[in-house]
């Protein structure tokens, strides 16, 4: 069971990679934020602990951060990404590219017992490389946040291996921290918009030696 | 007393937001900062460590709090005045969000379990984002982005480094798993070494991101840049502190892990990266603050060498920090002081500054002459120690090195401070003058600076050794 859903995550990633629709991509997000939300009950079973952090996880990662990336293009009336860095089908051969190492490379890796079966660990890594490929190929500073909470997902699915080290105070204010941040540079994707009248960041090049 | 001293400024905070008055927002900094000194010399003065599962003060945590105390009295004080001057842009969102990153930073540096650490890193972050954009426009916008960016990108590698950490501690057969600092130390031989190794290289890009070192410290000209002065000193003299006490609680567990020696090396190479780059665009830089920010980078690898050297090298680390950190609040603020009188950060048009604005133009070339490590102030002492420990340990290539570089980034660093501050006064057409409350502070600082230069008081000695020997750890 959460093997399929390890499996489901991975193929969202691949999606996500593909697709130039911005709608398209923040719900795909979404979803695997609202998938990952049932990963603590799947693998720990109904305790207090995974019931209270998979309900964090799905009110944060697959409602009101979704929410607010939605209302930013809304208001900034975007809808495509267009002429990224490198290409989409390039993308998407890069991203099967890293899943594939993730998965040879997870199986190099020092596991515990109990974990030899599971995906996590490769699900885990393949889906930080894609949210850093997003980070780093696309030009839109909105799908530069997707990147970034696609990297904090994969961080999270490898979260749920240890969360009997992770107090749920801590867990709470991780979760906190990255809606304060997405809350944070939506605020500043408004300023971008305002004050360049577009998303993109290659305009953001006035800093420089 | 110390959940108090973290949880005031949140309260004054919130009291910012609801104050409908002007200057009594703004002196609600200086009583904030005043009445966070005051605690925090309570709290460092006890004698013995205080620690707590969650929260406590141990001789590292003790030395950055209260030179980061120190530090934010200062820049609250200059506050008041700068904020005067900015009645265009008010202070309505800049008091609280101050106040609020005192207070992350406070979490941050009494943390004694890792979570917690990061989550209070990441709020440094967030609330620190707004201070950058005060200025509101297309470059103060370019900067925020690019650090708010960068810098959770490296945070969440520190997030997953602590991870691996704890799946180190997982592999290892420690039960049950947690990721309190002192249970980790305790029991850091039994951790499985390739997790371990791993997590540790992702906590130094992740905290070493937002510390600055090369070749993660791209956001930083610009963030330093595009900032108000005070936000670039509290930025540059006490982020960095925090988050280089972050690397130094890693390599406390490396070296009670028995892999010192490894991570070390690896502080030694990026220390002597970020020396390198510093130097390179250090020279003929045109524009003054972004020649700080090169400053706080070559600084950030002057204490990376220092612990990736050990021993006495060590112990001058940690007076560096003290002296950096005051060093860097007098430069900032009197660049910012400079900035405003002449409109201007660029060398184009700032000459002759010690003419045209008396005081603060003094203040900057002799923050100039202390940051380099003239004597006799403090940073001579600190990085003769520093260099003293390299060529003590027989790392002679290092030494030279490092002498090299520093030559280089004085010649560098002179060329522009030297033409912003020498030659005739200016006519300016703005009525800037150097006031009480806007030279105050940067004045003792450098103060401050010449005194450790000059005698450096028993106690602090024996501070600054417990600190260091935080660090020598063997298993």
């Amino acid at each position: 069971m959460a093997n399929l859903l390890l499996i489901t995550v991975i193929l969202i990633n691949f999606f996500t990679l593909g697709s130039a629709r911005l709608v398209a991509c923040i719900r795909a997000v979404a979803v695997q934020g609202a998938l990952l939300s049932l990963l603590p009950l799947v693998a720990h079973g109904m305790s207090g602990h995974a019931l209270i952090l998979g309900t964090g996880a799905l009110i944060f990662k697959g409602i009101l951060i979704p929410w607010l990336l939605l209302r930013a293009i809304r208001e900034a009336r975007i809808r495509r990404e267009v002429e990224p860095y490198i290409g989409f089908v390039a993308t998407l051969v890069l991203g099967a590219l890293v899943t594939a190492g993730a998965f040879i490379f997870a199986d190099f890796l020092p596991l515990a017992q109990e974990h030899h079966e599971g995906l996590f660990v490769p699900a885990a890594l393949a889906t930080m490389f894609s949210g850093f490929l997003l980070l780093i190929t696309r030009r839109k500073a909105i799908t530069q946040v997707l990147g970034y909470l696609m990297l904090e997902n994969g961080i999270f699915i490898f979260s749920v291996l240890l969360s009997v080290a992770i107090p749920l105070m801590v867990e709470a204010g991780i979760l906190l921290d990255l809606l304060v941040s997405v809350f944070v540079m939506g605020i500043v994707l408004n300023q971008i918009n305002r004050e360049f009248s577009t998303l993109n960041t290659e305009r953001l090049t006035a800093l420089k030696e | 007393m110390l959940l108090l001293l973290i949880l005031f400024p949140l309260a004054m905070a919130g009291l910012a937001m609801l104050l409908p008055w002007y200057q009594g927002r703004s002196w609600l900094l200086p009583i904030s900062g005043g009445l966070h000194l005051l605690l925090s010399a309570l709290c460092v003065t006890e004698s013995g460590a205080v620690l707590g599962i969650w929260i406590g003060l141990d001789a590292l945590s003790k030395l950055v709090l209260i030179v980061i105390s120190l530090l934010y009295f200062g820049c609250a004080i200059y506050a008041v005045g700068y904020l005067n001057l900015r009645r265009d842009r008010g202070n309505k969102a800049i008091v609280p969000y101050l106040l609020v990153f005192l207070s992350t930073m406070t979490l941050a540096i009494s943390a004694r379990h890792f979570g917690l650490l990061w989550v209070a890193v990441e709020a440094t972050t967030i609330a620190s984002a707004p201070l950058i954009y005060y200025n509101c426009n297309r470059l103060s916008i370019e900067a925020t982005w690019k650090y708010l960016l960068l810098c959770s990108v490296g945070i969440a590698l520190a997030m997953l480094g602590i991870l691996f950490i704890a799946y180190a501690a997982l592999v290892g057969g420690a039960v049950p798993v947690n990721l309190h600092i002192d249970s980790l130390l305790s029991g850091a031989t039994n951790l499985s070494r390739p997790w371990l190794h791993a997590g540790f290289v992702f906590l130094l890009v992740g905290f070493g991101t937002k510390m600055g070192l090369a070749p993660l410290h791209t956001w930083k000209p610009d963030a330093y840049g595009e900032a108000p002065g005070m936000v670039g000193a509290l930025l540059a003299g006490g982020l960095t502190s925090v988050a280089f006490l972050a690397i130094l609680r890693v390599m406390q567990l490396m070296s009670a892990a028995g892999d010192g020696a490894m991570a070390r090396q690896a502080l030694l190479g990026m220390g002597l990266l970020s020396l390198l780059i510093a130097a390179i665009f250090m020279v003929r830089q045109p524009d003054i603050k972004r020649l700080l920010a090169y400053s706080s980078v070559e600084h950030m690898g002057i204490l990376a060498i220092g612990v990736g050297i050990g021993g006495l090298a060590t112990f001058g680390a940690m007076l560096h920090l003290v002296n950096n950190a005051l060093t860097k609040g007098c430069l900032f603020l009197s660049a910012g002081n400079i900035q405003r009188g002449y409109d201007s950060k660029q060398l184009s048009k700032v000459h002759g500054a010690i003419a045209t604005l008396p005081i603060s133009g003094s203040l900057f070339l002799a923050g100039f002459l202390a940051i380099a490590g003239s004597p006799p102030f403090g940073l001579f002492i600190s990085e003769f120690t520093i260099l003293r420990g390299i060529f003590g340990s027989g790392q002679i290539w290092v030494g030279l090195l490092m002498l090299a570089l520093l030559a280089m980034i004085f010649i560098g660093m002179g060329a522009t401070v030297l033409s912003a501050t020498q030659g005739g006064p200016v006519k300016v057409d703005n009525q800037f003058k150097d006031s009480f409350l806007l030279v105050v502070s940067p004045i003792m600082f450098l103060f401050l600076v010449l005194m450790l230069g000059v005698y450096l008081p028993e106690s602090l000695q024996t501070a600054l050794r417990e600190a260091a020997e935080l660090l020598e750890v063997h298993p």
